[in-house]
């Protein structure tokens, strides 16, 4: 199950400005369904983001981060058509990936 | 149970070392040493448990310009922000986020590599009205902010 991203990177000065929005249940393990049995926990537990091969940012989650998780982030350098890639990986051993170019 | 360790390294000191070199194990080639996921510290199940898991005491640290919503509608989505002042705290590699009343309060950790901006921000869920800290760390030193955030509506949704 490889989910997709929504990525937007943007100059602005000397910085790069990434925000990232993923798609993910974010499942805490702690919930029930309707018929009270436990919903299984699935949640991202690892999150990276790389400025064209160089990485920038490392994430290590837990179930508290929100579903459908959202991250801002700002890197200094990066030039218009530089890209930017945010990868993730869960606790099912699903994984996510998203790419642009900045802008 | 009866553990022996070596002497001069304390137990934490040792627990450290074992997640370092586990990590410089498992990721040959990696530049950024700096990827261990700190899995006592997300295991914790109470605030000081976890802050303890990170490191020595935190100091409370001005530099660090720590946001959250003084009232969240639905503690499932509260829009967080951690920023640093590179001047007043520079060296800063690792940013931890807490909620003190969550079930498991260490929520997120980012490793943050030197040409990175010390500035994250996510959305996290707050089980109930409590203390939310920001906690970072620089040249292996712990400081950190806090700030109540009141909950109308839990984060774990019933």
């Amino acid at each position: 199950m490889a989910g997709r991203i929504k990525i937007r990177a943007q100059k602005k000065g000397n910085v790069t400005e990434v925000k990232a929005l993923m798609r993910h249940p974010m499942e805490t393990g702690m919930r029930k369904d309707q018929a009270g049995d436990p919903i299984a926990a699935h949640f991202i537990t690892e999150v990276s983001v790389f400025h064209g091969d160089q990485p920038v940012m490392q994430g290590h989650w837990g179930a508290a981060v929100s579903a459908n998780p959202f991250l801002g982030l700002r890197f200094a350098g990066g030039e218009a058509g530089d890209t930017v890639r945010v990868v993730w990986t869960d606790n099912q051993g699903g994984t996510g990936e998203g790419e642009t170019t900045i802008r | 149970m009866t553990t022996t360790y070596s002497k001069g390294i304390s137990r934490r000191g040792w627990l450290r070392w074992t997640v370092i070199l586990s990590a410089a194990v498992a990721l040959p080639g990696r530049v950024w040493a700096a990827v261990a996921r700190p899995e006592a510290a997300f295991g914790a199940t109470a605030l000081d448990e976890a802050l303890a898991a990170l490191g020595d005491a935190p100091q409370v640290h001005e530099g660090i310009q720590f946001t959250t919503p003084d009232i969240a509608e639905n503690g499932a989505v509260v829009p967080i922000r951690v920023g640093v002042d590179a001047e007043a705290l520079p060296n800063v590699s690792k940013v931890s986020v807490l909620v003190e009343m969550n079930p498991n309060p260490l929520a997120a950790s980012f490793d943050i590599p030197p040409s990175t901006e010390v500035y994250i921000e996510t959305r996290v869920k707050v089980a109930q009205t409590c203390t939310l800290y920001a906690v970072v760390e620089a040249d292996g030193q712990l400081y950190m902010q806090s700030r109540e955030t009141k909950v109308t509506l839990g984060g774990c949704g019933g």
